[in-house]
């Protein structure tokens, strides 16, 4: 079988930080690869490096045989490789005919040969047994039906490799069936297809081949005879964990702070029940798109809900954030640039964000400088923020792992019971998440309850006392004893039994 | 059928809706308002605001907004006015001259907008005074005579039709066709959609996005000549504040903010609405100072309508965590 793509010691970095480092990879024709790893391992940067989106820090690719170096999306297309997306990139106001055609119509007369692009587009949506005309606008379209849409877009451009990334998770399960039927189709008909997929058992059932990446590296590969669904865990993951964490300094206490009982949304979350109680880090895993990040929202009053209740301290939870907050709850985002901070604003005055009310003095509650700034002192040792002067510094100034201590800090002003950190240590060092798991556990320590979620099993098996995981918006385990089983926890994030 | 594809219906095609409800109201409120001599008068005051509309309508496909149309319809036609006097232009060639210095006039827009990154409602903001500034400089305020050919020009017709109808159609037919029927028209289309999947599928941003500004100039530019003829002179504060007029036929018509929505047809018809309800309550005989109160409604509600829609297509491209059941 002769290799259509090969990667050579490809390479990609940002900021000095390797996302990529010397993968070498063959892609054979007309097989399907299954492309495996845990998020941040480094399979988007891959993607983009292939489709011309980032060039790579180093090593080459070739395609055919020859040396293939993309500029953009365009030439990657003219080479023959096609990407379904989760987004996908259709135009919703166009029709099904007009989207396939959008880079070049057929013409007659200088007008747009109406009949020709339908009757082409007619025949791609024929073998793909999609039942709509072709002059049908995408918006009409359900997500899987815009999903082959997107197929026979790259069947017209008469792609050789197709490469689907995390193509199942808006399908119904009807439709995920017809997309793997589609896709044995394609290989059948000589095209080549990579695979990329968190749900393992369809990785398992459906390619040839595996690779699996982690930390941007090359880990394994093989026939997938090799490799049965823990193999494919256990190669995902695999990291020493000792020394990254703080001792855990108080024990869940009898006092139940925060309790959801059975909330829902239809198309985000179903059924959700958890309680998190005083002087207790719960954890809460899930992989990215498992709504993990959509039921923060909810609990913090930012999204509606439209079943079950939420309370703090036995008070029943109503209204958005500003009401929440006052109620005693704080919400560590994310997305800190976006959400989380002022950029331009000293540092004193993030932190007195939240809290800027209670420095109003009368008559005209004017801020309080004086007091204001012995409060926001007072916290910068409390965080143990690395600033040299907060009165006058800008957030933007300090360093990712001290930006989300003030982000913290501002939450602890208000003196909340219930914290949510929402993936508090994305994008810093290892240093500073040391100092945001020993926060973390101070804040538990005095009494509040936290919930703490992440994308990262490693960092939740070492600062929680229980994890809950969640899948397609729906809790599925919840883990108790230390120590925890990354494997068990994992195989629920995948719904998949390891044995 | 059920509610939500009626629903999704209706809201296509809110501006015939609208446009039904408006004539049957007015034709059952006051006589002599259904007759095809008040009809065609509606619809050739109507073709002023039109034509810019429909020139318009192709900035607003594209995300963009210009508000200098006003300022166009002024300087294009007087600076046409002045070649026809220095070199004796004949009408003819003063609406080709009026009309190159609108679309140089939108170039200069596309410029800054395209090359320079700078938002297009800064750029035309700019221009709508710049250009207008020209203008008085060049005439010291003065109103601006045309020779006698011009109004001879503007009141003649064809095949019994006036003149400004005939011009108003031509543009109507020849922007449906771009945006209906040319590659051009479709990737205005797609680019309003979804930029960034645009230039993924190879669409040359900057050109379209050029385009567009020099049509809008131009069709501007074409608007305010064809009305100049029906007078036979230009005041300085001609086409002044007219911009939201067109900006409000065009979203009448159907064109979103938001980019992506809107055609040519719309457009014309949402102009036509806008002067019929005029012309409506003035042959009902409301109190004058009531017309302005009357025509915001009918354009919130035309804004609102563009609301719900966009807000449509927001909800549905929201990735759905779990399948919704029932679906399938």
């Amino acid at each position: 079988m002769s290799t259509l793509l090969r990667l050579d010691n490809l390479s990609r970095d940002f900021f000095g930080i390797p996302a990529v480092r010397s993968v070498t990879l063959e892609v054979p024709q007309g097989a399907v690869l299954g492309l495996v790893g845990e998020n941040g391992a480094g399979k988007s940067t891959l993607m983009n490096m292939i489709g011309g989106v980032l060039p790579p820090s180093s090593g080459r690719l070739f395609w055919r045989g020859a040396p293939y170096a993309p500029r953009d999306a365009v030439d990657a297309a003219e080479a023959g490789i096609a990407f379904i997306h989760q987004e996908l990139n259709l135009f919703h106001n166009l029709t099904i005919a007009e989207n396939l055609f959008i880079d070049g119509f057929p013409k007659r007369f200088g007008l747009i040969d109406r009949r020709a692009i339908a009757a082409r587009a007619g025949e791609l949506l024929a073998d793909l047994e999609l039942d709509a005309t072709p002059n049908t606008l995408i918006e009409e379209l359900s997500p899987g039906e815009r999903q082959l849409v997107e197929i026979a877009k790259a069947l017209h451009r008469e792609a050789e490799l197709i490469i689907f990334d995390e193509p199942t998770t808006s399908l119904t399960p009807r439709e995920t069936k017809r997309l793997f039927d589609v896709i044995a189709r394609l290989k059948t008909s000589g095209k080549t297809v990579v695979f990329i997929s968190h749900v393992l058992g369809d990785v398992a059932e459906h390619c040839d081949h595996l690779a699996v990446l982690r930390d941007g590296q090359l880990v394994a590969k093989g026939p997938i005879a090799d490799f049965p669904v823990p193999e494919m865990i256990r190669a995902m993951i695999g990291r020493e964990l000792s020394g990254l964490f703080p001792d855990r300094t108080s024990i869940p206490q009898a006092e139940i702070v925060f309790a959801a009982e059975g909330l829902g949304q239809s198309g985000v979350v179903e059924n959700v029940s958890f309680e998190v109680r005083a002087g207790e880090i719960l954890g809460l895993f899930g992989l990215m798109g498992s709504g993990r990040s959509e039921l923060a929202r909810i609990l913090f009053g930012l999204d509606p809900h439209e079943t079950g209740t939420a309370t703090l301290a036995g008070a029943r939870l109503t209204g958005g954030p500003g009401r929440r907050i006052a109620q005693g709850m704080a919400f560590v985002t994310e997305n800190r640039r976006e959400e989380g901070l002022m950029m331009e604003a000293p540092v004193a005055e993030n932190l007195a964000l939240v809290t800027i009310d209670r420095f109003g003095r009368l008559p005209a509650a004017t801020v309080d400088r004086a007091a204001m700034r012995e409060a926001t002192e007072k916290m910068r040792d409390k965080v143990q923020l690395k600033a040299a002067d907060i009165a006058s510094q800008p957030a933007k100034s300090l360093s990712g792992g001290n930006q989300q201590k003030v982000v913290i800090g501002k939450w602890l002003m208000a003196g909340p019971r219930f914290f949510i950190l929402d993936e508090p240590t994305r994008g810093v060092d290892v240093g500073a998440k040391y100092e945001i798991y020993a926060l973390a556990d101070r804040l538990a320590a005095e009494g509040g309850a936290v919930l703490f979620i992440s994308s990262e099993i490693e960092e939740l098996m070492g600062v929680c006392d229980r994890i809950m995981v969640m899948n397609r918006g729906e809790i599925v385990g919840k883990f108790a004893e230390r120590p925890f089983s990354d494997e068990a926890i994992l195989a629920a994030a995948f719904r998949e039994v390891a044995a | 059928m059920n509610t939500q594809t009626l629903a999704r219906l209706a809201l296509r095609h809110a501006t015939w809706l609208i446009f039904a409800a408006v004539v049957l109201l007015f034709g059952i409120g006051a006589d002599g308002f259904l007759t095809a001599e008040s009809l065609g008068n509606i619809i050739k005051q109507a073709s002023f605001i039109g034509i810019a509309a429909v020139g318009i309508t192709f900035v607003l496909l594209t995300r963009g907004i210009d508000l200098s149309v006003g300022s166009v319809m002024y300087l294009a036609p007087l600076l046409a006015g002045l070649a026809m006097r220095e070199f004796g232009l004949g009408v003819g060639l003063g609406f080709v001259v009026a009309a190159l210095a609108g679309i140089a006039m939108g170039a200069a827009n596309a410029f800054f907008i395209v090359r320079l990154g700078i938002a297009p409602f800064i750029v035309t903001l700019a221009s709508l005074f710049f250009f207008r500034g020209a203008g008085t400089w060049m005439t010291s305020s003065r109103q601006f005579d045309f020779p006698p050919e011009m109004l001879e020009f503007g009141l003649s017709s064809v095949l019994g039709v006036p003149l400004p109808v005939v011009v108003f159609a031509l543009t109507v037919i020849a922007a449906h066709i771009t945006l209906a029927r040319t590659s051009f028209g479709r990737q205005i289309y797609a680019l309003g959609a979804d930029p960034e999947a645009a230039r993924k599928a190879g669409i040359r941003k900057g050109w379209v996005e050029a385009a567009v500004y020099m049509i809008s100039s131009g069709a501007a530019a074409i608007a305010g000549f064809v009305l100049i003829a029906q007078i036979g002179r230009l005041d300085v504060a001609f086409g002044e504040g007219r911009e939201f007029d067109v900006i409000a036929a065009a979203v009448l018509g159907g064109a979103s903010l938001f980019g992506g929505v809107g055609t040519a047809i719309g457009a014309a018809v949402g102009a036509t609405l806008i002067q019929t309800v005029k012309t409506g309550l003035i042959f009902l005989g409301i109190n004058l100072y009531l017309q302005p109160i009357a025509l915001g409604l009918v354009i919130f509600v035309a804004v609102l309508i563009d609301g719900l829609r966009s807000l449509r297509v927001q909800r549905m491209q929201r990735r759905a965590i779990r399948a919704h059941t029932g679906a399938d």
